[in-house]
């Protein structure tokens, strides 16, 4: 089947309902007799709680119920899923001791979310309040466990021996803040209970995690709970796992015996569903004259909560990006009261990029290779860790198409050699990598008698295009325009499917959805000869519609070949001398990520992650102030994200790569690779206008002074 | 709505005229803010809660024309206004030339910023038929949105503006 | 918490009497400060008086100067062509400040009014002696990158974060208020406090006194007026520093200059000592260099917000080398 759908802008299938407004989200949901629950939370880092004065709240009017440690069911702790952690294993309300500022310590129910507000106003709480670490200086180092099922200090090589011979060494340390994903949509959920049966509208990236992760929780069959999320108002990995207020929605309502929505504030987003952990990243290099690396040595250092492990491979990122014999990775966390930390878009390789990429730049200046130049000649003919071959790699065809396409080669090689107007002009790259990604799905096509056809997946759109993209592989593969196919997603209803993260929706869900299709269609045709319109053969056989049902697990390619997306970043920016003040002037990033679906929804996304790395970049951190443990201004003016203005024209070009080895579809996945490198590129880049290297994000004009 | 009478917590009932229908709204409470009263007891969920003060535009809609953050304005001093939401901007199951152009151009992700954005957009235009790419982008400024990266968006509103400008050269 | 009493007067007298008849009564004009403290628990008064419906919105131009009625929006105060041609400074303030939406929203009286950006202020949890009163400053040993260099105290360090507020001083504009027993006129130059022992007090006005309008002042000064203000994002942000700066100059001589800084301390700032660098002096680059030390020769740094110094310095230069040239 030649495609016709596939790899061409089709219009967003949910486009219409998002522009008017009538897109059903998580929030939006309002069922009979819905009641409000307002989350009380801690405002001490750690101590035990003497007392939780739930009296007032309770008389309050329009309160059904309030929910504490006093009177919460004991609950199981959610497991460790094959995929990593859960968001939080360890379920609220439990006991009286507090882990952190901004712990869920009670729930309030009202008849109205302005009554639950109200009332969640006079509990009142007592502290017996404890010696807290809340900083990552501040704690020991310890090695973490694991990390999603690897090692975390690896060594090939003999990196010491080849950094004390390096004819170029460089040994730096860089930072990064916290950061908070902050999706516009809050987390957000709302239970129903029907007997026994408990049903979910979630915003979430795993419908089907979330079902376990309850049911678990709660001591319940699966198949008696019900996850549906529809549409995602963004996550970005903040709603990757499960989280305690989800299960607090469940209990309440059960409790007051009335569905109930639980909407978290924008201040309490600071606390609920995990964050970016800062890290200390020493990264050492050693190198040839010429620039060939001999040695990476990349330690990394990050918090976790004081009661559970979480950590993202930020090393990782220097075993696969280069060739170079001598690699060595290390992961240490410390444990702080604060919440636990979570994936946030391209875990690990976002943060460990700055460090890398930064790196590569000071060894670029520092034996006079040009940085693009630099790349090339320790780019890896195979994966450098493990030996495979790479399934394909478009990096070189990155680096030069994106150099062309930036005009790189006018680039001047001294710093503060470029000038417009009182401006400093400065122009930096950097690599992007991201593993593919891709788990076990099922997809359900039905072709129906009056000429429609459904395919459902219980995957999840979170305004990456899953809905388009299951019409467009299902219309291609029945040979049928996408005017005639709808989808349906975000239903534990639904066929399974994996979680949407580590861009793995498209690589896992659309390979299911093609092989659907493709039973459905098979099952028509046995009906009849073809030339016929699969309408008029189900209809002269009086059918009303057939059904087709496709799994994709991943391929046994894995074990053969390394998988992975590539990309080059090229950034300008215009430095006010004086003033500090940086703005981002141009962008082109180049990507090689395998069979593009949608170049209309693909083209938004890869901006939307530049973007992301321009807040990295600039603007971005979440400050806590280290006595109180306790996050100072927990709102969008005190997180600054970027705004239109601080955007300029975003040139996003896919390289055309054709992989036959990481799926049916030859799919890679874009939206982690968009962010990774973008933070090193910009900082490359205002070193090259300034001078001056800055290891600390964000780069404010306060560094710059 | 004028006068001096206090209004006692929740006794009140008054009317809003949202767009273009007077809806009564009962035994609220003055104080609420408009978002509140439009999504919670009015059924309108379009314009978006994200950060409950004025800080992302997600809930803009117009108060008698004028382009505001629902989230900061009290229902009361919408009393004697013509609201308008995303809600009310098409005309029927017609799209607007603006959400028509979000559509086309590919400027929607999650969508969740999308109707505050929608009506920003709409102010802008409406206002300054002409603004060239810096006025674009700081018009709509006050409008975060966390997924497309703003690059699309720009997109859309430039196609509207020369469609408009199009139409209205003889 | 009582239920909050919400009332709507449509006369000023009214007004005064409702706001003065409670002492925990707050007045509301465009509630993009007010409805976010009242949300987050910050501001928690028994009695809300909405002044909307006041007729005291509009621009005048009177006595060659501008009168702006209290309640007009601050997008209106920046379409007003008066104030875009001879007020340049303030124009510039209020379109750098907010969002199109907020502006459309605030209004001139409230953006003087405007609380403190303080994360701690904000936070109810956290203790802050200009909320409540005594429980210490969290500030001075806590986070304070975006505090005051300037005229704070041992008991806060919190800055004002108004734009306009900072043109209205540079341009010597003038408060008329309103209480039940008399009339003010007050110089937006005389409006504040510095925090002292008393951060809570923040202006002259008593309680129940409305802000009626703010009078421009038509001045040898204020053509020439221009405002400048740093951010780390390029819209949407308040200042880390900001500067209005108004110059009359003729033969090449500064007659009379005013010099206001924000983002710097807990009011709108004038910089006299920089002010007596410029006044008779030629529009040189030693003057503005001069003048641009002596703006923060009293300056108190603290370890977080020392950069504000030198920021200080540069944004002046580059203000009053602008003015300098314009006009």
């Amino acid at each position: 089947m030649r495609p016709t759908a596939v790899g061409t802008p089709v219009d967003r299938a949910d486009a219409r309902s998002k522009v008017t407004g009538t897109a059903c989200y998580t929030v939006d949901v309002v069922l009979p007799d819905l009641a409000h629950a307002v989350v009380v939370q801690s405002t001490v880092p750690t101590g035990r709680i003497v007392r939780i004065d739930a009296a007032a709240a309770e008389r309050a009017p329009g309160v059904l119920g309030v929910l504490s440690h006093a009177n919460t069911p004991s609950l199981a702790e959610v497991p460790t899923f094959p995929q990593g952690p859960a968001g939080q294993r360890r379920p609220p309300l439990q006991d009286d001791t507090v882990n952190f500022d901004g712990e869920h310590l009670a729930v309030v129910v009202a008849d109205t979310l302005h009554h639950a507000a109200q009332a969640a106003a006079l509990i009142d709480v007592a502290y017996d309040r404890e010696e807290a670490v809340t900083t990552l200086e501040a704690g020991d180092e310890l090695p973490p466990s694991g990390i999603f099922g690897e090692a975390p200090d690896s060594v090939r090589g003999d990196p010491e021996a080849a950094l004390a011979r390096a004819e170029v060494r460089l040994d730096a340390t860089y930072t990064t803040p916290t950061e908070h994903h902050h999706p516009l949509e809050p987390g957000a959920t709302v239970a129903a209970w029907d007997g026994g049966r408990l049903t979910l509208y979630d915003s979430t990236q795993w419908v089907s995690g979330v079902r376990d992760a309850v049911a678990m929780t709660l001591g319940m069959a699966t198949d008696q709970v019900r996850v549906v999320s529809p549409f995602v108002g963004g996550a970005f990995g903040s709603k990757a796992m499960v989280w305690p207020h989800v299960v607090l929605a469940a209990l309440a309502a059960r409790h007051v015996g009335r569905p109930v929505k639980l909407v978290l504030s924008r201040a309490q987003m600071f606390t609920s569903l995990g964050y970016r952990s800062p890290t200390v990243q020493r990264l050492s290099l050693g190198a040839r004259q010429d620039g060939t690396l001999t040695a990476i040595v990349h330690a990394v250092t990050q918090q976790t909560s004081v009661f559970e492990e979480f950590v993202a491979g930020a090393g990782y990122i220097s075993r696969s990006l280069y060739a170079c014999p001598n690699v060595a990775v290390r992961h240490r966390l410390v444990r702080v009261n604060a919440p636990t930390p979570t994936v946030m878009r391209a875990p690990g390789e976002a943060v460990g990029s700055f460090a890398l990429e930064s790196a590569l730049d000071e060894l670029a200046a520092q034996s006079g290779v040009d940085p693009v130049a630099l790349r090339l000649r320790n780019f890896a003919e195979d994966e450098p860790q493990e030996g495979l071959a790479w399934s394909s790699n478009a990096l070189r065809e990155c680096y030069q198409v994106g150099a062309e396409r930036f005009g790189w080669e006018r680039r001047t090689t001294e710093p503060r050699s470029m000038r417009e107007g009182r401006h400093l002009v400065g122009w930096g790259m950097a690599s992007a990598t991201y593993g593919v990604h891709s788990e076990a799905a099922a997809a359900r096509v039905r072709i129906c008698a009056d000429g429609r056809i459904l395919v459902t997946s219980g995957t999840q759109d979170l305004g990456t295009g899953t809905y388009t993209t299951m019409v467009q592989v299902a219309a291609d593969a029945l040979g049928v325009p996408v005017e005639r196919v709808t989808a349906a997603l975000g239903d534990t209803d639904l066929p399974p499917a994996p979680h949407s993260g580590g861009s793995q929706t498209a690589a896992s869900v659309g390979p299911a959805v093609w092989s659907a299709a493709l039973d459905a269609c098979s099952k028509v045709l046995a009906l009849a000869e073809q030339g016929d319109s699969y309408a008029e053969i189900l209809t002269r056989h009086g059918i009303e519609f057939v059904e087709g049902r496709g799994d994709a697990r991943p391929g046994a390619s894995a074990s053969r070949f390394a998988m992975r997306s590539f990309g080059a970043h090229f950034a300008e920016v215009q430095v006010d001398p004086e003033l500090g003040e940086v703005r981002l002037t141009r962008f082109c990033g180049v990507f090689g990520a395998g069979r593009i679906l949608n170049p209309k929804t693909a083209r938004s996304q890869m901006i939307g992650g530049i973007v992301g790395g321009t807040g990295m970049a600039l603007t971005e951190r979440t400050v806590t102030d280290r006595r109180l443990g306790r996050v100072v201004s927990p709102n969008l003016s005190g997180y600054a994200v970027p705004t239109h203005a601080d955007i300029p024209w975003i040139d996003v070009c896919f390289i055309d790569e054709h992989d036959p080895h990481v799926n049916a579809l030859g799919v890679k996945g874009i939206g982690e690779v968009a962010i990774v490198g973008v933070a090193a590129a910009i900082a490359n880049a205002v070193h090259h206008a300034t001078g001056r290297r800055i290891r600390d994000l964000p780069i404010t004009p306060q560094t710059l002074l | 709505m004028t006068g001096n009478h206090p209004l006692a917590a929740e006794s009140e009932t008054y009317e809003l005229s949202v767009n273009g229908r007077r809806e009564q709204v009962k035994a609220a409470w003055l104080g609420e803010s408009l978002l509140a009263v439009l999504r919670e007891r009015l059924g309108l969920p379009g314009a978006k809660n994200a950060c409950e003060q004025g800080e992302c535009g997600s809930c803009s809609v117009f108060v008698d024309g004028v382009l505001v953050c629902s989230c900061c304005v009290l229902a009361a001093d919408a009393v004697d206004a013509e609201v308008t939401t995303v809600e009310g901007l098409a005309d029927g199951d017609a799209l607007t030339d603006v959400q028509q152009s979000f559509l086309d151009a590919g400027a929607v992700q999650c969508g969740f910023c999308t109707p505050g954005l929608v009506v920003a957009v709409h102010d802008l235009l409406d206002r300054n038929p002409d603004p060239g790419d810096l006025e674009v982008r700081e018009a709509i400024s006050g409008n975060l949105c966390r997924c497309t990266g703003y690059g699309r968006i720009l997109a859309a509103v430039e196609a509207v503006r020369d469609q408009r400008g199009r139409r209205s050269r003889p | 918490m009582a239920p909050l009493e919400y009332l709507r007067p449509s006369d000023e007298g009214a007004a005064i009497a409702l706001a003065e008849a409670d002492g925990r009564a707050c007045l509301l004009a465009g509630g993009t400060d007010v409805v976010g403290l009242l949300k987050d628990g910050v501001l928690a008064p028994s009695r809300l008086v909405d002044i909307n419906a006041l007729p005291i919105a509009g621009v005048e131009i009177r006595d060659g100067g501008l009168s702006i009625g209290a309640l007009t929006r601050l997008s209106d105060v920046a379409d007003h062509p008066a104030v875009r041609g001879r007020f340049p400074a303030l124009a510039h303030a209020v379109l750098a400040a907010a969002s199109p939406q907020l502006r459309n929203m605030a209004t001139v009286g409230g953006s003087l009014l405007q609380r403190t950006r303080c994360g701690y202020f904000r936070d109810p949890v956290t203790p802050c002696n200009k909320r409540a009163p005594g429980t210490g400053c969290s500030a001075i040993d806590g986070e304070h990158r975006l505090h005051a260099i300037l005229g704070g105290s041992d008991r806060c360090i919190a800055v004002h974060p108004s734009d306009p507020a900072v043109a209205l001083l540079a341009l010597d504009a003038v408060v008329r208020t309103r209480g039940s027993r008399k009339e003010r006129a007050i110089p937006v130059d005389d409006l504040y406090l510095l925090p002292g022992s008393t951060p809570e007090r923040e202006t002259l006005l008593e309680h129940g006194e409305l802000i009626v309008a703010v009078e421009l002042p038509a001045t040898s000064f204020a053509a020439r007026s221009c405002y400048l203000k740093v951010r780390e994002r390029a819209s949407f942000e308040f200042a880390l520093v900001s500067a209005a700066v108004a110059l009359d100059v003729r033969g090449g001589v500064i007659r009379t200059a005013r010099v206001a800084l924000g983002g710097v301390a807990p009011r709108p700032w004038r910089a006299r000592a920089a002010e007596a660098v410029l006044r008779g002096s030629r529009m040189t680059e030693a003057t503005i260099a001069a003048a641009a030390s002596a703006a923060v020769r009293d300056a108190r740094p603290r370890e977080q917000n020392a950069f504000k110094v030198e920021l200080v310095r540069r944004v002046l230069t580059r203000v009053l080398a602008t003015a300098g040239a314009g006009g």
